[in-house]
């Protein structure tokens, strides 16, 4: 096992996603099975390949300073479950 | 046991972009209706894409450049990943590993020496919303509920952290009030700290005198002022020595400054696991700063406050404390300046803005720009004293009352008559008033009591309401005792 049950319970929940007992045994064989898939490149000498993060052979992709139109306000709550003057109300945070 | 005081800040700075670090919604969001200022991309909405905006790079890049950092060849976005209610997409575009600048430093002046600070880095990322809690006295713990809104959501948003090399809650003030005066002058933010364009977190430790190891830091955040963060830090570096003495430990937590009460206290937040999961942000392409437009930007640096202090100590024959004074701000020394245009003594400027106006403005808690004085005003007023117009006792009032109504002192003095009286028969006739009426300090005097002449002289200003010439009254006191 590449990965432990803790461990999925605790990446679970940096997700906020709530997981039945079922699902964490089989969560920690898949993504155990992929971990260990995905450590078959680790085995490889990267040393002289520098680190991808874009595919893409871009750089620099600025726009200028310059406003445009906002939303209207009522657009923007439109998908609030709850709101309160001209603002979302979220429940109790803590 | 003697300590050392080991504190570190993580300064937040609004740049003064028109636009948001990643959409074309205005970023000059203070004091707006909420959720006015928002569009697809800083809501959040699946779909929308950001693109950075040029201009906050280069103020950053301007920013380091001033803090004597190295400006990185390349740099990236990341994403930040964690839940909050004032983030709309569940992650912040930050910068993790790979910031615009690192390693630089600030010259801290304390006391007259000067100390070295140094920055750890400055990255760009982007602000959130803002929470008002409901019920609870405004504050999350208690809260029934809170309302987000988020114009302030992807605001561009320069983080400076610094080394842990500031040794007193002064000298965290000193090194905040300088970066202060080098933003302003680069004019990269409006650094408004009581309407957040710049916020302050320190983390505090204290260590046993000449230990090498960090002790366990608390980190202070809501220090909404210059005074708020040298309290707080003082009341936060007695509470860990009280708790070190009576052989505790330190929590490792974060407290929140409350202004009112003069405490810091645990700020209660859900279990929140320091996990953010950064990875280099997929929709935005890596930054390669060419060495040319760097250079460029370098020479286009303004005069930052260091120069403008070695030249105010120069041009205008000024002591060190003086100009450190006057360019402890940008508005200040604008204000000086301004002054000189249309005045000689840089001194008796310098005094006043020192003085007075810092006395009154320090009373109103009030900015330099938002006080009605202008340097038209604190010019014509000398000017009255040096042509004798008005006694300098009398220059004080009419300054109190220009800070108050915006008037000129010229038409306060004519409104109130306050003209000084240089006339040698009427100042006469007051003189002998007084002597008549006190025989005795006049015996006292004239037994070799100098000091006596001082309670006369005031008697006279008392009964001209202070505008008799002091000079004149001396001499007619004199010639008649």
């Amino acid at each position: 096992m590449a990965i432990s049950k803790k461990e999925v319970e605790h990446v679970a929940w940096l997700a906020r996603l709530f997981l039945t007992e079922e699902e964490k045994e089989r969560f920690t064989k898949q993504l155990s099975q992929i971990l260990d898939h995905a450590g078959k490149i680790a085995k490889l000498d990267t040393s002289k390949v520098p680190p991808t993060s874009h595919v893409l052979p871009l750089k620099n992709v600025f726009r200028g300073d310059k406003t445009r139109f906002s939303l209207p306000r009522e657009e923007v709550l439109s998908n609030a479950p709850k709101k309160e003057d001209g603002s979302f109300l979220v429940p109790k945070i803590i | 046991m003697e300590y050392e005081v080991v504190i570190g800040l993580e300064i937040h700075v609004e740049l003064l972009t028109e636009s948001k670090m990643f959409c074309g919604c205005s970023a000059r969001t203070f004091g707006e209706k909420p959720n006015t200022l928002t569009c697809p991309v800083c809501l959040g909405m699946p779909g929308s894409l950001p693109v950075i905006n040029e201009k906050a790079i280069e103020y950053t890049v301007k920013t380091g450049l001033a803090l004597n950092c190295n400006i990185a060849p390349f740099s990236q976005f990341h994403r930040k990943n964690y839940f909050y209610p004032d983030m709309v997409k569940n992650y912040q575009i930050s910068q993790y590993d790979l910031p615009l600048c690192t390693d630089g430093y600030i010259e801290v002046e304390m006391d007259g020496h000067s100390r070295r600070v140094g920055i750890t880095r400055v990255h760009l990322e982007e602000d959130t919303g803002k929470l008002v809690h409901v019920g609870g006295a405004g504050r999350i713990a208690g809260a029934e509920y809170s309302l987000v809104d988020f114009n302030r959501s992807g605001v561009p948003l320069m983080e400076i952290v610094t080394k842990p090399d500031i040794r007193s809650p002064d000298e965290a003030k000193a090194f905040l009030q300088k970066l202060k005066s080098i933003l302003e002058h680069l004019r990269v933010s409006d650094c408004n700290m009581e309407q957040g364009s710049l916020r302050c977190d320190a983390n505090v430790s204290i260590r046993p005198m000449g230990s090498k190891e960090l002790g366990i830091k608390t980190e202070v955040k809501n220090m909404n002022s210059f005074k708020a963060l040298q309290r707080a830090l003082a009341y936060e570096v007695e509470r860990q020595k009280e708790i070190l003495g009576q052989g505790g430990v330190v929590e490792q937590e974060t407290r929140h400054w409350d202004d009112v009460k003069n405490v810091t206290t645990p700020l209660r937040t859900k279990e929140y696991a320091h996990d953010y999961r950064y990875f280099p942000e997929p929709d935005l392409v890596p930054i390669e700063l060419d060495r040319d437009l760097i250079e460029s930007l370098r020479v286009s640096l303004p005069e930052l406050p260091d120069a403008r202090k070695k030249r105010f100590q120069e041009q205008y024959a000024l002591s060190s404390g003086d100009a450190s004074f006057l360019t402890s701000s940008k508005a200040l020394g604008d204000f000086f300046e301004e002054c000189m245009k249309s005045y000689s003594d840089a001194k008796k400027v310098s005094n006043w803005m020192m003085g007075e106006l810092l006395y009154h403005l320090n009373a109103a808690n009030m900015e330099i720009d938002e006080c009605a004085v202008t340097p038209k005003h604190l010019v014509q007023l000398l000017k009255l004293i040096d042509d004798g117009t008005i006694s300098g006792k009398i220059a004080k009032a009419v300054f109190e009352e220009m800070f108050e109504t915006g008037k000129l002192p010229q038409i306060i003095v004519g409104e109130k008559g306050l003209t000084q009286i240089t006339d040698e028969e009427e100042l006469t006739r007051i003189v002998e008033l007084v002597l008549e009426e006190n025989p005795g300090v006049v015996e006292d005097y004239r037994k070799g009591k100098e000091r006596a002449l001082g309670f006369l002289v005031g008697q006279v200003m008392r009964l001209t309401k202070g505008r008799a010439n002091p000079q004149l009254v001396n001499k007619l006191l004199r010639e008649r005792l």
